[in-house]
Order: structure tokens, then C-alpha cells, then sequence
């Protein structure tokens, strides 16, 4: 949907720019631009600036260390550590979220009875917020109180420590982040499957495909404009919606090696900017958030181009 | 539920050739419509128990709902979070709308030196988070304009929308040029031309991006958390964290009973806009 292809456009733009007026385009864009520049444009140009120097926005103090702060952050075995966390925990529950959401739309497009049922109760935990999801976790998995443990404690007599166990800890933020992506993911592929070309499918059915090579030899490559799409914005969505989730449900604990082991790069930025007063160091944490934001978009575009099939 | 109401029927009421396989389809979705729901079953069971049930095991619904409601909605503000809540998401959905639409009004039906610069601009912002560039932006609304703790802070960064141009735009170019050419020689202006026919011909795009827009400010966790230290005029779902933070013991049906409560707005949108979020998405995403 938000793939950019303006070489296809262009054509069409031309021939609808019908209304004359030198000032009046500028007049309708001005609210936006100027907005734009002012809280996003002028603050980027700021961040890059602060991360130049060693400042603390309460003392106002600055010190111009250039790349210092950058080289401390790339030195610093915390960082690292959260940085790898980040991946580790993005590849999941990107991965996870869309293959998950991929076959339950799959599924509730399927000509069954109740499929309309089955796809509201599949989309409707869109409304559930990150801070949501994070607190009704906090409360189910509390080693003491929470319902899953008295549960599982009757049932089993196992009480695991969710949310002290590194391990278990990192497992359950990545399934709370892929279940609270799975209804936003699921609207899209229902709505892309609803479009598939039908005379496709059922060629490729009469030709004697099974129901799994009709799944990935034929639906799946005609799917992967919209996987593309939420790949991009899931891999945005567990870099930076996660951090009301982690806030509340482990605030980026527990602690293992240099950091905590739910602690990420946002959160990490979070702490130091706010928490600790270390302006220039979020900054610089800021900076390279940008440049890694930059790469994911430019690969979205370069392999976007390459290897999505976009219809006829 | 589920089980009652849709398995019973498939038996005689399906196409034979869509019944191969159907249990197997509705096995898997009741299954996984019951994991997806259980953390908010739960919850709302929880919610509605008295105080003395809500740390047992105890997974019957009691009748204590609204006195769980009760202790957050006053003694907490939830009453007064969830209303500012509500203004924000409102002014910032119907904002983002009205500048998005303006926006690509121009960059549809007008020719214009820069156009595209200007349509860069709007689309790389969409690179640049405001969680990454929150300390300079705290540095900017707090000192320089002097609005930390105000409305202004937590509305104004957000009323541009890059994804609502670019949508918008996508939508108008779908729509016959001989449209526009003919408004244009009948003596309408683009504004009139915006108001009597875009509009009306884009409600399923407007709709579907007025419950992601309305999502979106909704959930704004981060830079609210930073920028508002008033609590009387924090937004709800910073005042979640407020609830599970106080000293001593949580009171954690009452915070159920808040969770509950705070999920309802945004449900109501969408379902409300249901139909036009799925259609909305569908045409752009055939073009």
C-alpha cells in the first residue's frame, strides 16, 4: 500500500494538475510543511548536533566532543548488547507476527461458515494499546498473584518466575509484541487475499495444484507487496512501539551481563535521556537510530523493486 | 460461543465443494480467536471481581465491576486521563485529516516549481520517528516554545501526517482526470472541488485512515511519559503506569477495570468505521 513507485504516477499527476495558481499550492501545503519542519525537520537537525557534544539539558552544561559520543556508544559493551537484544528480539517477532498473521488470514478467507465472525474476532484487538498489552501481561504472568502461574501451579505445581528468568523474561515480551501486532497484520493480508486475481487461483486449481502449492507457489508471490509493506512497518513497530510495552511489563529487566535483557534501543535512548540526564549520549543514540531507520527504508526500496511482484 | 453458534451449521448449510477441510479451518480459528482473546477474557473476568477474589484463582465473573471502576475513575483520574485522551485523539485525528487532505490537493491538481522537493519532504519525515528524535524535540517544545504540561505539546507535533498525503494523494489519482478538468471549466475552485467531490468520493480512504490516525494518537505512550508532568492533564495510557506504580499494593481489579475501560474508545472506532478501514485499504492496495 505505501510502496512509492511516482515513475507510474507521473503520467497521471500531469494530466490533473488542472487548477492554476502560483501561490495557492503553497497556501494548501503550508500547515503541513511547516509542522513538518519545525517538530520534525528542526529537531532531527538538533539531534544531530547534540550528539556532537557532552551536554545535560537540566544542568545546561555542553562540551563539543564531535564523534566522541558515538565512539563511546559503538565501544560500550551495554550498548552492544542492547543493540543485539534489538535484533534478536525484532527478527522474532517480526518473523513470528507474519507468518502467524499470514495463515490465520489464510484460514478465516477460506469460504466457511462464520469466516465474517471469525474475522472481527481476528482484527479487533487492533484497538489494544502497547501500554494495554503490557499491563494485563504485568498482572496475568505475576509469579504470585498472576492467573497464568495459579493456573499452571494447580494444574502442573509449576510457578516460573516470568518476569525475573532472563529467558523467559525476552520470550515473553516477544510473544506479548507479536500478539499485539497479530490484528493489525491480519487487516492487511485479509484485505490483499480479498484481492487476489480469482481466475489465477482457480486456473492454478483446475491445473491440479494442491491446496499448499496454491498457498506458496501461487497466493504467496502475489502477496508479497503487502508482506513487504508490514515488514517494514512490524520492523518499526518492535523498534519503537515496544517501549510501553517493556516499560510496564519489565522495565527492560531483568538484568543479565552488561544490560537488561528486555532493554532496548529505545529504551536504552529513554534512560539515558531521561533517567540518567546524559543528553548528549541519547543524542548520539538518536543519531545512529536515524542512520539504521535510513538503511531499513533504502532496503525496503532497493530489494522492494527487485523482488515484489507487483500484479499486472 | 464460537463453538455453538458456527460449528453445528457448517454441517448442513456449507457448499459441498467448500466442505473439505472445514473442520480442520474451524478448529484452527476457534483455537486461535480463544489465545488471542484469553489475556483480554481474563482480564475483564478479573475486572469484575471484588478485591478478595481477584488474587485467587477464582476465574468466575463477579459483580464487582463498577466499584473496581469506581476506585480508578476518581481516586486515580482515569475519569479525567480518558477525557484528555479523548481531546488529543480527536484534535489530532481531525487535523491530520483536514492538513493531509489539503496536501494532497495540491500535490495532485496543481503544477507548481519544487513539487517535487515538497512531496520529498513529506515522505521522508516518515523516516523520522519522533521516539529517536525525542531529546531534542523535549529540548525544543519545553524550552524554546515554552509548552511542556500544556495541550499544545502533546497535539501540535502530530498534526502533519505523511502516510495520510501520501494515501490521499494515491486516492485522487485514482479518481478520472475529465473529473477535475470539467469542475474546472464549470468555474469551481479547488477548494470547492475538494469540499463537493474528492470527498465525497473518498470516505472509505478518510475512514480507514481516521481509525489508524485515531489509534495512533491514542496509544502515545512515550512522549507524553516525558513532556506532560501534570497530572491532570496526562494522557491514559501514561496514567495505566500511574495506577500500577502506586506505593504499597496494587489494586489490581481496579486496574483491570481501567485497562477495560481504556481499550473501549478505540474499539468503538473501529468497529464503527469497520467496513471503510477494510474497503479503504482494499482499493489502495489493488493500484
Amino acid at each position: 500500500m505505501l510502496s512509492v513507485r511516482p515513475k507510474r504516477d507521473a503520467g497521471g499527476r500531469e494530466d490533473r494538475a488542472v487548477f492554476r495558481g502560483a501561490a495557492l499550492p503553497w497556501l494548501f501545503l503550508l500547515p503541513s510543511l511547516l509542522i513538518l519542519a519545525v517538530f520534525i525537520y528542526l529537531p532531527t537537525l538538533r539531534t544531530l548536533r547534540l550528539a556532537g557534544y557532552r551536554a545535560n539539558l537540566i544542568l545546561g552544561t555542553e562540551q563539543w566532543v564531535g564523534l566522541g559520543n558515538i565512539t563511546d556508544l559503538l565501544g560500550s559493551a551495554t550498548y552492544r548488547q542492547v543493540a543485539l537484544q534489538t535484533l534478536v528480539f525484532t527478527l522474532l517477532s517480526v518473523t513470528g507476527g507474519l507468518l502467524l498473521s499470514l495463515g490465520l488470514a489464510w484460514l478465516a478467507s477460506r469460504p466457511v461458515r462464520g469466516s465474517r465472525a471469525y474475522r472481527l474476532l481476528l482484527i479487533y484487538p487492533y484497538a489494544l494499546s502497547p501500554a494495554i498489552a503490557g499491563t494485563l501481561w504485568l498482572f496475568l504472568f505475576n509469579p504470585e498473584i498472576g492467573v497464568v502461574n495459579q493456573i499452571l501451579g494447580e494444574l502442573a505445581g509449576v510457578r516460573p518466575r516470568w518476569l525475573d528468568t532472563p529467558l523467559l523474561a525476552f520470550a515473553l515480551v516477544t510473544v506479548a509484541a507479536i500478539w499485539k501486532g497479530l490484528a493489525y497484520n491480519i487487516v492487511f493480508y485479509l484485505a490483499s487475499i480479498r484481492n487476489l486475481p480469482t481466475d489465477v487461483m482457480e486456473a492454478a486449481q483446475i491445473d491440479g495444484a494442491t491446496p499448499a502449492q496454491v498457498f506458496w507457489r501461487v497466493a504467496f508471490p502475489l502477496l508479497s507487496p503487502v508482506t513487504f509493506f508490514l515488514v517494514f512497518t512490524n520492523i518499526v513497530a518492535a523498534l519503537f512501539d515496544s517501549f510501553a510495552l517493556t516499560d510496564l511489563l519489565t522495565r527492560g529487566g531483568p538484568y543479565v551481563g552488561h544490560a537488561g535483557i528486555t532493554t532496548f534501543l529505545v529504551y536504552q535512548l529513554y534512560q539515558d535521556g531521561f533517567v540518567n540526564f546524559r543528553t548528549g549520549a541519547a543524542a548520539a543514540q538518536g543519531a545512529l537510530m536515524l542512520a539504521l531507520v535510513a538503511f531499513v527504508t533504502f532496503m525496503q526500496f532497493r530489494l522492494g523493486e527487485r523482488r515484489v511482484h507487483y500484479g499486472a | 460461543m464460537v463453538r455453538d453458534r458456527h460449528l453445528p451449521r457448517t454441517r448442513t448449510a456449507t457448499p459441498p465443494r467448500a466442505r473439505r477441510g472445514d473442520w480442520g479451518t474451524h478448529a484452527a480459528l476457534i483455537l486461535a480467536a480463544l489465545l488471542i482473546s484469553a489475556p483480554l477474557l481474563l482480564a475483564l473476568i478479573k475486572a469484575t471481581q471484588p478485591s478478595s477474589a481477584v488474587l485467587s484463582p477464582s476465574l468466575l465473573p463477579g459483580g464487582a465491576f463498577l466499584s473496581n471502576l469506581e476506585r480508578v475513575w476518581v481516586d486515580a483520574h482515569l475519569g479525567r486521563s480518558m477525557l484528555n485522551s479523548l481531546i488529543v485523539a480527536v484534535t489530532v485525528t481531525t487535523g491530520k485529516t483536514i492538513l493531509a487532505l489539503l496536501a494532497a490537493l495540491a500535490f495532485v491538481h496543481f503544477r507548481f516549481p519544487l513539487k517535487g522537493a515538497a512531496f520529498a519532504l513529506v515522505l521522508v519525515s516518515l523516516m523520522l520517528p519522533t521516539e529517536v528524535l525525542i531529546v531534542a524535540l523535549f529540548d525544543l517544545v519545553s524550552r524554546d516554545l515554552k509548552w511542556a504540561d500544556s495541550f499544545a505539546a502533546i497535539i501540535v507535533p502530530f498534526l502533519a501526517s505523511a502516510t495520510g498525503t501520501f494515501l490521499f494523494r494515491q486516492h485522487f489519482l485514482n479518481i478520472p482526470a475529465s473529473l477535475a478538468d470539467a469542475a474546472r471549466i464549470d468555474g469551481c475552485g479547488p477548494l470547492r472541488y475538494l469540499t463537493r467531490i474528492l470527498i465525497p468520493m473518498s470516505w472509505n480512504t478518510i475512514g480507514a485512515l481516521a481509525v489508524i490516525q485515531f489509534v495512533y494518537a491514542w496509544d502515545q505512550y512515550l512522549w507524553p511519559l516525558v513532556i506532560m508532568q501534570r497530572d491532570d492533564h496526562q494522557v491514559v495510557q501514561v496514567g495505566l503506569r500511574k495506577l500500577i506504580e502506586v506505593g504499597g499494593q496494587t489494586d489490581w481489579g481496579a486496574v483491570m477495570a481501567g485497562a477495560v475501560i481504556t481499550m473501549l474508545p478505540p474499539l468503538i472506532v473501529f468497529t464503527a468505521l469497520q467496513e471503510q478501514f477494510s474497503r479503504g485499504f482494499a482499493l489502495s492496495e489493488d493500484k
